[in-house]
């Protein structure tokens, strides 16, 4: 009994300072949040109204969704063709694969929104080449607009879809490709046929996880969409530090909370997180 | 036994990624190098002056200073509360563990502007009881930093401890060790790969954080990415390209270290 006692006080111990600090600076700041969404700037439910009726927010919440589709499609698409190769090429290309996932995703979103407004800006490296070999006479607008925010967000995401897709693929058995093989199916056949449909898993996983990071993307579409191409995330910041309507902004973030829980439920249906503990 | 490779399709789709991955990160190199004031490409002549203008210009020096104090302090603090947490779910495996290790990792899941505005929220709020632990202040940009990178720090400590052998911590227990002992003198120097692992990357995430900063800073603790941030939005500043290409070396150069270290270990 005492044994039990001082078992539940040292777990009691050791585990409330984390769980103090995430309910006093988390927790309970996220409930002042919502409460802002009802009671700012009067009490009831009129910034949830707002959202249903306001024009302009529509229209952010229906570029959101398409822009975060459209990245969703072509980032696991091409975290696709990677993750092949990282998973099941040769020793050398393993490392080459390797290297150009892990270093993007080291460096930070900013580095790499940069990265992307000196290749494509008015004075970029693509638009003084093709205007020095002669192909344009006029800069081609490649950003600030949503092209440039799709590129990118496409180029913040791949390094996240290749996990999933790649833990999948490793885990696949590479005698049924061989038997699919040996049994005369042609190699685009096999891809198809036999090595896509076993990696549903992955690409189910990559998908939901490159839509959910999208669906609250703010760094890249403010630096790459200059202002134009207004996602979710930078309306709330544009509500709560340009146009101060808090109400607003934080009745945003309520319905993106909820709208990306249910995403989460989704896909903890179709993919079992590893056990950890 | 044989292994299924990739054909030649796939590897060329391959290599257009990989070509698209690293395009914009070699893309800084000959910007940062323009002798211009503005973001350009050179055109003959090469400078280093926006090398220069990092170490000469003070703010980048300052940035970069509260930049590392936050990191150090962030990281210290999550790391230390991360390791309690797990160190209780690992020794005592508590009822209701599953739904408290899901709360701890909701900022990590939870998307970025939403954690920023109720950071937000919590630091004006302090603000009005305090005025040295609040908005805008690096006290509390770093107790921000700390909400956002502890969920990591948490999932690579308990990754470390699922690897670890139960049997060694029961012997302790079963020859009289106390709590305390077996926290740190068998459980602690078993897993000390993955407490040093999660302290890094608490300090990295601090230290690139750019979306909670952005709402909780104004005008004095303006860290190394906000004031990146600062001069990408308005009158775009090549020293940030002298920046960016200094941050990817370093990049490249501990991932190139930490895979060479991998191999050595391999080979043993």
């Amino acid at each position: 009994m005492k044994a039990y006692l001082s078992d539940r006080m040292g777990a009691a111990l050791l585990m409330a300072p984390l769980l103090l600090f995430l309910v006093l600076a988390y927790a309970w700041p996220f409930l002042g949040v919502v409460n802002w969404s009802f009671t700012l700037p009067e009490p009831g439910l009129g910034q949830y109204g707002a959202l249903a009726t306001d024009p302009l927010v529509q229209s952010v919440f229906i570029r959101t969704l398409r822009i975060a589709a459209i990245v969703t499609l072509v980032s696991v698409t091409a975290a696709y063709a990677i993750t092949v190769v990282w998973v099941r090429g040769t020793p050398v290309q393993r490392v080459v694969a390797e290297f150009c996932i892990l270093v993007p995703f080291w460096i930070s979103v900013l580095t790499r929104a940069f990265g992307w407004v000196a290749l494509l800006s008015n004075r970029g490296l693509i638009n003084t080449w093709l205007q020095a070999t002669g192909f344009i006479s006029e800069p081609l607008t490649l950003v600030r607009n949503e092209f440039g925010v799709i590129v990118g967000m496409t180029h913040f995401l791949i390094p996240f879809a290749v996990f999933p897709l790649a833990s999948s693929m490793r885990s696949l058995d590479d005698r049924v490709l061989l038997a699919a093989r040996g049994l005369g199916s042609s190699r685009m056949r096999t891809f198809w046929s036999v090595f896509v449909p076993m990696t549903r898993s992955g690409i189910i996983g990559s998908a939901l996880i490159a839509f959910v990071f999208s669906l609250g993307f703010f760094v890249t579409p403010a630096i790459l969409g200059g202002g134009r191409s207004v996602m979710i995330a930078e309306l709330i910041y544009l509500r709560i530090f340009q146009s101060p309507d808090w109400g607003l902004g934080a009745a945003i973030s309520v319905v993106l909370v909820l709208f990306v829980g249910a995403l989460m439920a989704l896909l903890f249906r179709y993919v079992r997180p590893k056990q950890m503990i | 036994m044989p292994t299924y490779r990739p054909g030649p399709v796939s590897l060329i789709l391959a290599a257009l990624v990989a070509l698209f991955l690293l395009l914009p990160l070699l893309a800084v190199i000959p910007v940062s190098l323009t002798p211009s004031r503005m973001l350009a490409m050179p055109s003959g002549e090469l400078s280093l002056r926006h090398y220069r203008a990092l170490i000469e210009d003070p703010r980048w020096i300052n940035s970069i200073l509260l930049s590392i104090r936050i990191g150090v302090v962030s990281s210290a603090f999550s790391t230390v509360l991360a390791l309690c947490f797990s160190l209780g779910v690992w020794m005592f495996q508590p009822r209701f563990t599953a739904a408290l290790v899901g709360f701890v990792l909701l900022p990590m899941v939870v998307p970025p502007v939403v954690s920023a505005i109720t950071l937000y929220f919590l630091l004006t709020s302090i603000s009005g009881v305090s005025s040295f632990f609040g908005y805008d202040t690096w006290l509390g940009v770093a107790m921000a930093h700390s909400v956002m990178t502890v969920p990591f720090a948490t999932v690579l400590i308990l990754v470390s401890l699922s690897q670890l052998d139960r049997r060694i911590d029961l012997a302790a227990r079963g020859l009289g060790a106390t709590v305390w002992e077996r926290a740190t003198r068998i459980i602690m120097p078993n897993i000390k790969f993955g407490i040093i692992t999660a302290a890094l990357l608490s300090f990295v995430l601090s230290w690139e954080e750019i979306g909670v900063t952005l709402f909780i800073t104004s005008v004095n603790a303006i860290t190394l990415p906000r004031l990146m941030w600062m001069g990408l939005r308005d009158n775009i500043d090549p020293a940030i390209a002298a920046l960016s290409v200094i941050l990817i070396i370093v990049t490249v150069l501990v991932l190139a270290v930490r895979s060479l270290v991998d191999r050595l270990r391999g080979a043993h």
